[in-house]
């Protein structure tokens, strides 16, 4: 059974964290059917535990991970690595999602580029990569390769699945899809559909990147390119959204990087030389083609859509406990949106929490430290961990 | 232990019944029905710490501020609404009033009345706004701004059209005896009222 890899040698690595990790891969060669029509006939997904799975298999919990993320959740792969993995505030012993109790599972989704099939993978029919000829992937394909995954790992029931803005449409898709199989859910800056802005600049991403020439139609990594121009706008644009206008002012201000204005084009202001900065380290590390895959998966996403628009009857087979939060300053998945989510959920007749947490950070709240989203996170986890232990559940509406 | 006027309240509620609790604070009230009357349902509160303690409970809860109404709640998609000394905080008591027998046959709330004689007291004879139990702010810090007594609320429901089921006192933690409920606008200090539209 795979364990944490947790190396309790490495000192200087804070005492809260889970450690040096080591990824594993999981091959599957059932083929996989997807909602494009599509069959992948084979596939990989990597990932990585934290925490020890108890004897009764009761302790899992999946973490599903947003558009630019992947498996390296928590932890360290080196004890030498300037960051830890995307969530580390929240995966740890004695955080929120606490390993001391929680067996946690965090994978690279299908499409992705770290290390799951994905693009970058050799397609067998054709021996060459798939580059732009993997399926478009939806998150309803992730969940059930999900799915597969934790047969594999032999889970028959998360404790917990959790994630934040697209990892939390895949917390929703799961307590529709396999609502015997999800014990709670923490739906996190996430919404139940995209709206008409979010595609727009989804849309403008996916133009910057298959307007580079060094795109070659999807195919650049048989050119030995990379759409670094592209893929570095894409980037640029998206992390506007991610943060609120008061976190960019705060941070940057009208701030120049001389004394003086120079009347040219050059990078003068410091939000200017932040964005480049955040876009080129992006277009070396990421796949673009990843990327097109990722905002259409987004776009997509509409549990309502087959049901009218009524999300309140698509949300009908949850069975779990739900804990929805966003984030006072996130307008790329804004207070209103989860907000619509609970109305759903509440005429449904599940039980749901919500709370909107103040902060100043926008969309990225969800990845920060926060006293009250910790506080509230922890408590809800608590009750997960306890109900994974057997006790009674309460309080249900 | 809770709140005397939460234990009254916890007697009216019938067994399995649906309900809201509006500022529903630490959650003890639905955490109680839930375990022991198998009562279901949501709290909405505003207080952030009040919220995590619902979670830690198990309890349902939706962060919420009662002046915005209860658009998310469908007519007559409850038993029984409670709301619990925040009547006075609203900025529309009268609306929210009829919003929550909109939304339940039922509703049970409850106010610190104004009319009590130890609020007269400091009024009437000391000639300051009363500061108590039930009233711990000061003018210039309270949330309660609406202030009201055991007449003024029946004056309002009849002007509703409303039928008051049952009324109750509270004093300090106990229940009223005789004399708050034979004159509950002089010697109740905390009002608790049930109310239902005229069928």
């Amino acid at each position: 059974m795979p364990d944490s890899h947790s190396a309790d040698t490495e000192s200087q690595l804070p005492p809260d964290s889970v450690g040096v990790v080591v990824p594993e891969v999981a091959h599957f060669e059932t083929p996989l059917e997807l909602a494009c029509g599509k069959t992948l006939p084979a596939y990989d997904l990597v990932y990585e535990t934290y925490g020890t799975l108890n004897a009764e298999r009761t302790n899992a919990v999946l973490v599903c991970h947003a558009l630019s993320g992947h498996h390296h959740a928590a932890g360290y792969h080196h004890p030498d690595d300037r960051k830890p993995g995307w969530w580390d505030a929240y995966i740890g012993p004695g955080k929120p999602v606490d390993t001391r109790h929680f067996f946690v599972i965090s994978l690279n989704n299908l499409g992705g580029c770290h290390g799951s099939t994905g693009p970058l993978s050799h397609n067998p029919e054709t021996g060459r990569l798939w580059g732009p000829d993997f399926p478009v992937v939806t998150v309803s394909d992730w969940v059930h390769s999900q799915a597969r995954l934790a047969d594999r790992l032999g889970i028959e029931r998360f404790a917990a699945v959790i994630g934040g803005s697209l990892g939390g449409m895949q917390v929703l898709q799961w307590s529709i899809d396999y609502p015997e199989r999800i014990a709670s859910a923490a739906v996190i800056a996430a919404t139940p559909r995209l709206s008409a802005q979010n595609i727009a600049f989804n849309e403008v991403a996916r133009q910057a990147i298959r307007s580079d020439p060094d795109f070659s139609g999807g195919w650049y990594a048989e050119h030995d390119t990379m759409p670094k121009r592209g893929l570095k706008l894409a980037r640029m644009v998206g992390h506007i959204t991610y943060l609120s206008a008061d976190a960019m002012g705060s941070k940057f201000g009208r701030d120049l990087r001389s004394d003086d204005l120079h009347f040219g084009f050059g990078v003068e202001f410091q939000v200017e030389s932040y964005l480049r900065y955040q876009g080129d380290t992006f277009s070396t590390t990421f796949d673009a083609n990843t990327y097109l895959l990722m905002t259409k998966a987004l776009d997509y996403f509409d549990p309502a859509a087959a049901y009218d628009g009524n999300l309140s009857r698509a949300m009908a087979p949850a069975q779990c406990p739900f804990l929805v939060l966003s984030f006072s300053s996130d307008w790329r998945f804004p207070p209103s949106r989860s907000r619509e989510l609970v109305d759903a959920l509440i005429h449904a007749g599940k039980p749901v929490s919500y709370a909107n947490i103040e902060s100043p950070y926008g969309h990225d709240a969800f990845l920060l430290p926060e006293p009250r989203y910790e506080a509230i996170f922890s408590a809800f986890m608590q009750r997960a961990a306890s109900s994974s232990e057997g006790e009674p559940k309460e309080g249900q509406p | 232990m809770m709140r005397a006027d939460l234990n009254i309240i916890y007697d009216w509620i019938a067994p399995d019944a649906h309900v809201l609790d509006l500022a529903c604070g630490d959650g003890v009230l639905l955490e109680n029905l839930a375990r022991h009357k198998g009562v279901t349902g949501y709290g909405l509160e505003i207080d952030a710490d009040g919220i995590t303690h619902c979670v830690a409970r198990g309890v349902s809860v939706i962060e919420h501020n009662l002046d915005d109404g209860l658009a998310s709640f469908s007519d007559q998609s409850y038993d029984q609404v409670i709301m619990t000394q925040a009547l006075q905080a609203l900025r529309r008591p009268d609306r929210m009033l009829h919003e929550m027998l909109r939304v339940a046959d039922e509703g049970i709330i409850t106010f610190p009345n104004f009319a009590y004689w130890r609020h007269r007291v400091h009024l009437g004879l000391r000639g300051y706004m009363p500061v108590s139990k039930s009233l711990p702010h000061a003018w210039y810090d309270t949330p309660n701004i609406h202030l009201s007594t055991f007449n003024d609320f029946e004056h309002l429901c009849r002007d509703q059209g409303l039928v008051i089921v049952d009324r109750a006192v509270g004093v300090g933690n106990h229940r009223g005896h005789w004399t708050s409920r034979l004159w509950p606008n002089l010697f109740g200090e905390i009002a608790i009222f049930r109310v239902r539209r005229q069928s």
